[in-house]
């Protein structure tokens, strides 16, 4: 399951891929129409470009990076620095082309720091973002001019003269704002890995070596690509500078920095499209999945870790690798390996759900009584008989799904191996 | 003077306990090529765990029992999850700790709260290894343990007398270190798993093909230098605070310890534990700005310039981002780090 | 007269050992140069100095006339020479297509462009299409280099050379791991592929050495010891002494 497949659409026309985008960018607001999801939708929007620009250098580059966050939020802070100077009268660029200053700004530090940082390959340079990401988060908290300290910097987007009507006074308008940044930016990231340099970069990533010996200056490929890398970042920076109408350290910090890994990885890194599921994914957690649960860090961190473990490429990669069988016919016979998968699964989560939720009950609400709701059980959080039972509902759901998921592994294999064979079949008869 | 001294070895301390960790990460990024991102997780870890087991069986026990545990732990991830990711490359690894960064920290929150907890070190450490006293009459004089109260005060208002304490925590920090470094040095040049060590370090598929079990070696180092960060833990944990933040204060640190000192190399580990250690407790303790040097030399600066808040800031102030800042520097000037010799 | 690519004086030590100890070589313009020697005599070293994988401890490297010893491998590449490699060295993630095409770009002019498609530009398109007939992996244009067999690598790898258009080849063991059938194949595509270049393989296959090469250089514990053409290469005493151990008579020289 590890080898990573190039995918020929069916004959949907590419057209056909951009209006759907265009359309869910243009009525998504319109489907979910509750405040809470236009907040969600516009932190989407950004998430994507964000999570995109990382792709750049993860899964394009091959260049791992703990330290993106420095340019997503140096942008920010660039950005809403602008607004202030517009709000002042002291800079005439209209609110909408703000984010464009935030894209600047990173690809001015991007150009900064990242001569030094693509120095090196591979694991240094995952210790030099790393480096240099702590360096800049430290420098938040001492100088507070640029960083404004513990309370950061905040703005008023509603300055200015407003375009056409519109003065972002209302969620709604930003959204759309965002809406045509996250589709042009998407375009352009595309369109990037469609060019010389964009396919060059991809050479680096497979073999750095060889790359030299057909005229390429390794080095420059990444800076270059970290530059425009940079530039993408800063404009998801100066979108959440507007958004937020704040900006605080936590922009350019570890934790930032670490989400961007986590759900572009988590998203896919070896598709184009991964990513944007990353972005979408990063802000459901962050926004739903954090109110549902305490333990929901937890419960990402072990996604994570079995993403590496079973599925690198990601989502996106489970869809495709799906798609490809379901071309060849073969998905029906899967469907109830699947099932029986998702069923255990769900047993083995709930059980350890519950375990967990259970600890954290004790450890932060104990004031407020022992019973815990789960899943619409109650669990009585010092009950032996709550532990006992849930424990008991992990370890046999754990124990089917282990049986099931190697019943799966074989069934997957044998399908693959047919697949093969008619690849084979096919180029043969050509 | 006296602070001088004080400050030289409280930095050689920290330097030691920098390079116990360092030296884990650095044995197991040299045998395996992986660059565990949760080692300063490790090190939490063995914290926690010396903290609760020194309330179970006491501080001494205490310290040799949790190191083997974490240890442990380590040997059961490489087993379950870092060997299955081996095959995948470096990214996956170093994605692999990583996660597991995560999960550790999310772990221990669950199971200790996410406030610091209570680890005091034992009775026989608590108070100072020595006292330096200066007296601004009789000079530098040198005692061992604290010194009573009242050869810390001075008779008349004319004598200064000021009492600088040497920690005991510190000292045992540095003397379980040297041990430590010594014991790590004897194993792997005069014993024969250390042989065998030493040749999988750069020639891993040839030391499996003489029979060798190299996967069970790879476990058995990981488990090692987990367990390293474990004893690093106690240590730590009891000298200074035991707080689910701490595997991140002391984790960018090492990372550029071993980027500064040269991926692979010991003693180049070694070499920039203690120049970082060093420079980060002098640096901590010095208020010196541009502004007091400025006023030192006697330079007349605008009215500008005295505003300015670079050059408000005092040296103490900017002692967080020193490590950081020779990283970029070493990046810069000497790339293979300071004693390099692997490219990573 | 202006040599293709000359050796002055090369020397390459490795810490303490000497590999390379002193080879003087002038290949010219045209000519085609099989590099043969036993197993550690130093011949991928020499072509790593050549080509600028690593450089020389001391002695010079002229391609055209100029030095590039020292030179970065892109410099070189850039200047005319490009190199294989015994162990197959292509993009595993690419199209054989793509695999190709990265290797024209350079050459091309295209350098670091970022707002040109790859689609639209034709003359890089067409002559990929060129060489992947060339190497008669026109059938397999889309399939990605790491599900090609063994020998479809090779010959790819060959293709990701030439690419270029270098006018100085170095091929380092090109048919290495082939059946006898495969690498006369192969041996055919490598002298279709590099008509009119000046070519350098390091190869074992003796009978691939006498039909493909104008002239051989010995290299032998360090130093060519022989750069001769085939017969008399054959007939020189201390290569037989090198191969043999001592001297036979001459039918048997040159077997292996």
């Amino acid at each position: 399951m590890s080898a990573v497949y190039k995918f020929k659409p069916y004959n949907v026309g590419r057209w056909v891929i951009w209006s759907s985008f265009a359309l869910v960018l243009v009525f998504a607001p319109l489907v979910f129409t509750s405040n809470l999801s236009t907040t969600m939708l516009a932190q989407m929007g950004i998430a994507i470009i964000a999570c995109l620009s990382y792709n750049m250098l993860l899964g394009q580059g091959g260049m791992l990076s703990f330290g993106h966050a420095v340019y997503t939020g140096l942008g920010s802070y660039m950005a809403i620095h602008a607004l202030n100077a517009v709000s002042g009268g002291k800079l005439h660029i209209p609110v909408s082309l703000l984010p464009i200053v935030g894209g600047l700004a990173g690809m001015g530090f991007a150009i900064l720091l990242g001569w030094v940082t693509t120095r090196k390959s591979g694991t240094p340079f995952a210790m030099i973002t790393l480096g240099v990401a702590e360096l800049v988060f430290a420098m938040s908290l001492m100088f507070s001019e640029f960083f404004g300290g513990e309370a950061g910097v905040s703005g008023n987007r509603v300055t200015g003269e407003a375009f056409f009507g519109i003065t972002y006074a209302q969620q709604i308008q930003v959204y759309y704002l965002i809406a045509i940044y996250t589709f042009v930016c998407v375009a352009l990231m595309y369109a990037f890995t469609q060019t010389p340099l964009g396919r060059i970069l991809n050479a680096v990533r497979d073999n750095p070596e060889r790359v030299e010996f057909i005229g390429y200056n390794t080095q420059r490929v990444r800076y270059t690509a970290f530059i425009i890398s940079g530039f993408f970042a800063g404009i998801a920076g100066g979108l959440g500078a507007l958004n937020f109408e704040i900006v605080t350290a936590e922009v350019v910090g570890a934790a930032r920095s670490g989400a961007y890994l986590l759900f572009t990885f988590l998203g896919g890194a070896t598709f184009f499209f991964g990513p944007i599921i990353g972005g979408v994914l990063m802000i459901i957690a962050f926004v739903l999945l954090s109110e549902l649960t305490k333990a929901w860090l937890l419960y990402l961190g072990l996604i994570f870790l079995f993403m590496v473990m079973y599925a690198p490429g990601g989502i996106a990669s489970l869809i495709m690798m799906n798609l490809r069988v379901a071309k060849f016919g073969k998905l029906r016979q899967l469907w109830t390996t699947y099932l029986a998968l998702g069923v255990t699964a769900i047993v083995m989560l709930a059980g350890a759900g519950a375990m967990i939720e259970m600890v954290y009950h004790l450890q932060l609400n104990s004031a407020l009584g022992d019973t815990v709701k789960f899943m619409g059980a109650s669990l009585n959080a010092r009950g032996l008989d709550s532990w006992f039972g849930s424990a008991f509902v992990m370890l046999t759901g754990l124990g089917l799904f282990e049986v099931t998921r190697r019943q799966f592994a074989r069934d997957w294999g044998e399908i693959q191996t047919e697949i093969e064979k008619e690849i084979k079949r096919r180029e043969t008869a050509v | 003077m006296e602070f001088f001294i004080i400050s030289m070895l409280n930095g050689l301390s920290y330097g030691l306990l920098l390079f116990m960790l360092s030296s884990g990460l650095t044995l197991i990024f040299s045998m395996m090529g992986v660059l565990n991102f949760a080692h300063a997780s490790f090190y939490m870890v063995g914290a926690y765990f010396g903290h609760t087991l020194s309330g179970w069986i006491g501080f001494w026990p205490a310290l040799f029992v949790a190191p083997i545990l974490v240890g442990a732990c380590g040997a059961i991830f490489e087993r379950v999850t870092l060997r299955k990711v081996h095959p995948f490359g470096h990214v996956p690894e170093l994605l692999v700790t990583f996660g597991l960064s995560y999960v550790i920290v999310e772990l221990i929150q669950l199971v200790w709260g996410r406030s610091a907890v209570e680890f005091p070190p034992p009775e026989i450490l608590r108070s100072s290894a020595f006292t330096l006293i200066n007296h601004s009459v009789d000079g530098l004089s040198f005692v061992w343990g604290a010194a009573p109260a009242e050869a810390c005060t001075a008779a008349d208002a004319s004598v200064r007398l000021i009492c600088s304490p040497f920690p005991a925590t510190r000292g045992f920090m540095m003397l379980v270190a040297v041990l430590m470094l010594v014991s790590l040095w004897l194993l792997l040049t005069r014993t024969r798993i250390g042989l065998v060590i030493q040749a999988a370090l750069t020639h891993p598929e040839m030391v499996e093909a003489l029979g060798h079990n190299v996967p069970r070696v790879f476990m058995l180092v990981f488990g090692a230098g987990t367990g390293l960060a474990g004893l690093a833990g106690v240590i730590g944990g009891s000298t200074f605070v035991t707080e689910p933040a701490m595997a991140a204060t002391v984790g960018s640190v090492i990372f550029v310890v071993v980027v500064v000192g040269g991926m692979g190399s010991l003693s180049g580990a070694f070499l920039a534990s203690l120049l970082i250690g060093l420079i980060q407790t002098f640096a901590v303790a010095i208020d010196y700005s541009f502004l007091t040097l400025a006023k030192d030399m006697g330079w007349a600066l605008s009215a500008a310039t005295q505003e300015n808040s670079f050059a408000k800031l005092t040296l103490s102030q900017i002692a967080p981002i020193l490590p950081f800042l020779f990283l970029v520097l070493i990046l810069i000037f000497r790339p293979k780090g300071l004693l390099g010799t692997r490219e990573g | 007269m202006s040599y293709a690519l000359e050796l002055k004086n090369l020397r390459k030590n490795f810490g303490k050992t000497e590999i390379i100890r002193g080879v003087d070589l002038a290949v010219e313009a045209g000519e085609r140069v099989a590099v043969i020697g036993p197993n550690g005599a130093g011949k991928s070293t020499l072509f790593n100095l050549i080509s600028g994988r690593f450089g020389p401890t001391s002695g010079e490297i002229l391609l055209n006339g100029q030095r590039i010893d020292h030179k970065t491998p892109y410099e070189i590449n850039r200047m005319g020479l490009s190199r294989s490699f015994q162990i197959t060295n292509i993009f595993p993630k690419l199209s054989v297509f793509e695999n190709l095409r990265c290797a024209v770009l350079w050459s091309l002019g295209y350098k670091y462009t970022f707002f040109k498609f790859l689609s639209g530009l034709k003359d890089a398109n067409e002559r990929t299409d060129e060489l992947l007939e060339m190497i008669r992996l026109d059938k397999k244009r889309d399939v990605l280099a790491m599900n090609l067999t063994y020998a479809e690598q090779r010959a790819l790898e060959i293709g990701v050379t030439i690419a270029g258009g270098s006018d100085v080849i170095l091929l380092d063991e090109p048919t290495a791991g082939m059946s006898k059938s495969e690498t006369s194949r192969f041996i055919q595509l490598i002298k279709e592929v590099t008509v009119g270049k000046t070519l350098l393989t390091v190869e074992h296959d003796m009978g691939v050495v006498f039909g493909l090469a104008d002239k051989i250089a010995v290299v032998v514990y360090g130093e060519v010891i022989a750069y001769d053409t085939p017969e008399l290469v054959r007939a020189n005493a201390k290569v037989q002494e090198a191969y043999l151990g001592s001297p036979v008579a001459d039918g048997q020289a040159g077997g292996h």
